[in-house]
Order: structure tokens, then C-alpha cells, then sequence
């Protein structure tokens, strides 16, 4: 009896031991606490900051596109126009080449090792920089695509997306740009959501007759929807928000026009430009430029987790 | 009878091979301009570099004969990820550890989960308007204003949603067995972490770290108002609290020069950095697939 009770007594921990513990699980608390700082803080900052313009020009500020530093003042109408026109048009194009591509990855048309090669391909091209495509946008793209561009106006011109004579650079290359940085983006998730749709909806389908497309469209697709759709609205995000390259090739104009062909502005190209030179209420205005691109990037995030979570497949 | 055979001219087989090609056309547009765009730059860059290119200044822009180097920026690049990691590393596997290991799914781990996911969706433009409010325009940071330090922070923003998820995540993947039996023999809570859970996750923490390391070496936005560039050689610690020049911001300030010899430099430096951006990609992803292979066994 005597002998059980000091073998029990010193199955207690050292003192040492346990206060290491404890400090071990408070420190990785206080880290893991880190992100919400972070994020709250950012959120706190930048509407802090923009107060002075936001109390100046209230939500008058989205619908003007005056930006003058000299009249003191602001309007962010034109970039923040920008930002969803080149982010919406180029999802527009992004998604049935990413979708299209995707299939074509996941289907059997290929052997398997081409497939896995194409497949890998695409993804190792969503870590180029996006200021290296913003390179060889300038250099590349925009002489390659000049005579196509000449040739839209003089045909469409009569639409007002295409109604003024492309000089240099524009918000349809900006839009294109974006197209070439998305797309592996979107392939990489749909392929993803396509290959997780377990083999036995297809082979049931299959096996009532249905032909391959059949299958693809309406059970395959439907199957892998809410991913797909998450992979879009992480796209339009990075849309919103991606920088380097539309600032490089969008031309920078506050002038505000109807025109793809005419150079344009984002709010996140705004910022690049205007950032380090300015000062007074400019950056007052610019913070609060800043602040709406960070709702509509924060909106459509969380937009995504939702959908996420909510259609999450259920086989 | 007849009905046995593939019949070419039935309608849902016309419609089968008109999305077939459909879908290859797809293909062909999405990664045509890709491959045209990775051999240009690899082509077009690799063409510049030279022995010079790694030990020199760069300099001001206006003298088209010769452009000079850009060890300045390369060097900055190097130290400015060194300082995002060495911020990002330890908060980020940090805070996984508490996620993966000690939190039961409660709220507070939901909400930081969830913020993670949203950290991950912030414009890398407002990571740098964060720390430019923050350090930059307060010159919180020993009266120096625009800075490496700054720049490194910046970065850190960016690769903190990275290692949380892949330590989380990695973590998970640890089978409960080995818990139980670290446990079981008497260790507590931090030594089972410490020397067994962390260990056998290391490896996939490591390729997960690694990629959001290589990620952040490209970023330019968060840069461009919090470290600026700089055209002079960084000779000592005290070059933290100055303005520091980076590959990525080299790329965007040359690109947009009216002068041949800039643009050339541009090139250079894009294809130094895709090339290291790819290589560190293509060795994690042959890691990844070498562990998941010897698991499998």
C-alpha cells in the first residue's frame, strides 16, 4: 500500500514541465490570434485613414470621376468602373476556356500522361509574377495585337465598347492580361471538382445510355458546380485586386469613356501609381479607394466561402 | 440490328464530337498563350544575362548604351523574403499548431480558420496601403520610412494564410495513433508536438512554406510603396531601414522606361526570377509526389 502511493506520487509532473506546457498552448494561441489582429486591423486602418475623404465626399465619392489634386477633388467612378468591367469581362472569357480545358484534362480523349503533363503545366503558370506578365504584356502582346485591335474599331466601332481609335494601351488588353493570369486559376479548381464526382455517376449514366456529353452536362457539371463556382468567385477576387500587370497595361487615364479601346483605370492600379507621390487629402481619398476595393474583395471571398460550405458535394 | 453499330449520323453522336472539339479548341487557346508566354521570357531573358549582370549597379535610366547589373536587387529580393519568412514561419506554424492540435472546433478556431481563408483573399495592393499607413508614414521603425524592413513586413501579410493552412492542414494528416502513443508513454502535450507530431508533418509543411515563399518573392505590389527601390549596393545591416531595390519592383520600374538598355534589365531579371519561381515549384511538387509515394507503401 505504502510502496502504490509514492509510485503514484511521482507520476505527477515536474512543475517545470507543466507550466512549459501551458506556456507552449498560450504562445500558439496568441499566434494563432495573430490573423484575426491582422485582419481587423486592416480593415480598421485603412477606414480610419480614408475618414477625411469619406466625411468630405460621403458615397458621392463612387458615382464622380473627378480626380483632381490641384481642386482637392475626388471621385473614384472611373477606376472603381474600371476594376469591375476588366475583373467581370475577363471572367467572362476565362471560364468556358477554363471550364472547356478542364473537361479536356479530366476526360479521356488524351493518354493519361499528356494529360497529367498538360495538367501540370497549367498549374506550375499560376506562380509566374504577375508583374512579369505585366512585361511581357508591354513588350509581347500589345504589338502582336495592335492590327487585330485597328481591325475591331474600324468594323465595330459603331458599338461604344469600341469607339475610339486604339493608341498603345488599353483596358481590353488589361482584360486579356487578366484572361492569361486567371485561367490556370479556374482549370486548376475545376479540374479538381470534376475529379472529385465519384466514378459511379458517370458509369450510371453510361449505363442507361446517355452519350458522352450528355453525361457531362447533366451530371458531371451540375455534380462539380459548387466548386467550379468557388474556383470562379476566387478568380474574380484575384481579378479585383491583381495589380502589377493591369497596372502596367491599362494606360492610366482617369478620363472616363465607354471604350475597351481607350486606356482605363482600376482602383488597384490607381493606388500603384498615386500612392507614393501623394499627399494631403489625396491620401485620404486614395485610402478610401482602398477601403472599397478591400469590401468588394472581402464580399466576394466570403461570398465564396459560403457557397463553399453550403453546396459542398454530399456523395 | 442496325442499332447495335455506331452510327455517325445520329444526332447525339454529331453533338458528341462537336463538343469534343469544342473542348480541344478550349485546350489549345487557354494553353497556347501560356507556352508562347514561358518560352518568350525564358528566351527573351536568357539571352541577356551575363557574368556582369550579377555584380553590378544598375544604372539611372537615360544611358541607352549600358544598363549595368542588378545585384542590388537581387540581393534585396533575397533579404526582403528572408524577413517575411522569418516573420511569417514561426507565427504561421504557430498559430496551424493551435488549430490542428489543441482547438476542438469551437468558435474562435472557426473564426480564425475563416479569417485565414479571407487573409488569403486580400488584395496583395492593400497588404502594402496597411503597412504604409502602419510603419511607412508613421516612421514608427527608428524614423526610417520607406525600408526593407517595411517591404519584408508587407510580405509577411501575404504568406502568413499560406503556412497556417499548410501546417494545419499537415498536421491533420498525422494519424491519431502516434498521438495516443506519445501520450500514452507520459509525454506531455509539447514534447508530443514538438518531437513527434511536427516531425512527421514536416515534410509537407516544408513544401507548403516553400511555395508561399516563392510566391511572395514575386510579389510587387506590397513593395512598390513600402521598400521603394534602390539603385545602390547593399553593404551593411543598417541598409534594412532604407529604401531597398527588389527583382519584382526592378521588373515594373524597367518595363515602363522609354529606354532599350532598361527594358533589357527587365528582361533579365524576369527570367532570373520565373526561372528560380519554377525550379523551387517543380522540386516541392517531385518532393510531394516522392512522399505521397513512399506513404503509400
Amino acid at each position: 500500500m505504502e510502496e502504490k502511493l509514492t509510485l503514484f506520487k511521482n507520476r505527477k509532473r515536474f512543475g517545470i514541465e507543466k507550466n512549459i506546457d501551458i506556456i507552449f498552448k498560450n504562445t500558439s494561441l496568441v499566434l494563432s490570434s495573430f490573423v484575426a489582429i491582422i485582419l481587423l486591423g486592416i480593415i480598421l486602418v485603412v477606414f480610419f485613414q480614408s475618414f477625411e475623404s469619406f466625411s468630405r465626399y460621403g458615397l458621392k465619392f463612387l458615382v464622380t470621376s473627378e480626380w483632381n489634386p490641384v481642386k482637392d477633388e475626388y471621385g473614384a467612378f472611373t477606376a472603381i468602373y474600371g476594376t469591375l468591367v476588366t475583373s467581370f469581362l475577363s471572367l467572362l472569357i476565362t471560364i468556358p476556356l477554363g471550364v472547356g480545358t478542364a473537361i479536356f484534362i479530366t476526360e479521356d480523349f488524351v493518354p493519361k500522361v499528356a494529360r497529367e503533363i498538360i495538367g501540370s503545366f497549367v498549374e506550375l503558370l499560376a506562380a509566374i509574377p504577375s508583374v512579369v506578365l505585366g512585361l511581357w504584356a508591354i513588350f509581347v502582346m500589345e504589338p502582336f495585337l495592335r492590327a487585330f485591335f485597328v481591325f475591331l474599331h474600324n468594323f465595330f466601332g459603331w458599338i461604344p465598347l469600341f469607339s475610339t481609335e486604339p493608341t498603345g494601351r488599353n483596358s481590353l488588353l488589361a482584360i486579356l492580361i487578366l484572361v492569361v493570369m486567371l485561367l490556370p486559376i479556374v482549370t486548376s479548381i475545376a479540374r479538381d471538382s470534376l475529379n472529385q464526382v465519384p466514378k459511379k455517376l458517370r458509369n450510371a449514366a453510361y449505363g442507361i445510355g446517355a452519350s458522352r456529353w450528355k453525361t457531362i452536362f447533366s451530371v458531371i457539371l451540375p455534380a462539380a458546380l459548387s466548386g467550379i463556382m468557388a474556383g470562379v468567385l476566387l478568380a474574380l477576387g484575384r481579378a479585383m485586386g491583381e495589380t502589377m500587370a493591369v497596372t502596367m497595361i491599362i494606360g492610366n487615364s482617369n478620363a472616363f469613356s465607354w471604350s475597351l479601346l481607350s486606356p482605363g483605370y482600376t482602383i488597384s492600379s490607381m493606388l500603384a501609381n498615386q500612392f507614393g507621390e501623394a499627399d494631403g487629402s489625396q491620401v485620404s481619398s486614395l485610402f478610401y479607394a482602398a477601403f472599397v476595393l478591400m469590401i468588394l474583395s472581402l464580399v466576394v471571398n466570403i461570398f465564396a466561402q459560403w457557397l463553399v460550405k453550403k453546396f459542398s458535394l454530399k456523395y | 440490328m442496325n442499332s447495335l453499330y455506331y452510327q455517325k449520323r445520329l444526332s447525339r453522336n454529331i453533338g458528341d464530337k462537336f463538343f469534343t472539339s469544342l473542348s480541344v479548341i478550349c485546350a489549345l487557346i487557354a494553353i497556347l498563350p501560356l507556352i508562347f508566354l514561358v518560352t518568350y521570357i525564358l528566351i527573351k531573358g536568357g539571352s541577356q544575362i551575363t557574368p556582369e549582370l550579377f555584380t553590378l549597379e544598375p544604372n539611372p535610366p537615360g544611358d541607352d548604351l549600358d544598363a549595368g547589373g542588378i545585384n542590388p536587387a537581387l540581393i534585396g529580393t533575397l533579404i526582403i523574403t528572408t524577413i517575411a519568412s522569418i516573420i511569417a514561419i514561426p507565427v504561421g506554424v504557430g498559430g496551424g499548431i493551435y488549430l490542428a492540435e489543441y482547438s476542438k472546433g469551437g468558435a474562435f478556431s472557426r473564426f480564425i480558420r475563416f479569417g485565414v481563408n479571407v487573409l488569403a483573399g486580400v488584395p496583395s495592393i492593400i497588404a502594402g496601403v496597411f503597412i504604409y499607413a502602419l510603419i511607412v508614414s508613421t516612421k514608427i521603425l527608428f524614423g526610417s520610412m520607406y525600408s526593407g524592413l517595411a517591404g519584408g513586413m508587407a510580405l509577411s501579410i501575404l504568406m502568413l494564410p499560406t503556412v497556417i493552412k499548410t501546417t494545419d492542414e499537415g498536421l491533420k494528416l498525422v494519424p491519431n495513433e502516434l498521438r495516443y502513443a506519445s501520450l500514452g508513454v507520459g509525454a506531455s502535450m509539447y514534447t508530443t508536438i514538438l518531437k513527434v507530431t511536427l516531425p512527421s508533418a514536416f515534410r509537407s509543411i516544408a513544401t507548403g512554406v516553400v511555395l508561399g515563399i516563392a510566391r511572395a518573392a514575386g510579389e510587387t505590389a506590397p513593395l512598390i510603396f513600402t521598400a521603394l527601390f534602390s539603385y545602390y549596393y547593399i553593404t551593411g545591416f543598417g541598409d534594412l531601414f532604407y529604401e531597398m531595390g527588389s527583382l519584382a519592383v526592378l521588373i515594373y520600374n524597367f518595363a515602363l522606361e522609354p529606354y532599350d538598355a532598361q527594358n533589357k534589365l527587365a528582361w533579365a531579371a524576369s527570367f532570373i526570377l520565373v526561372l528560380s519561381i519554377l525550379s523551387v515549384n517543380i522540386f516541392s511538387r517531385i518532393l510531394a509526389a516522392f512522399t505521397e509515394k513512399t506513404k503509400r507503401v
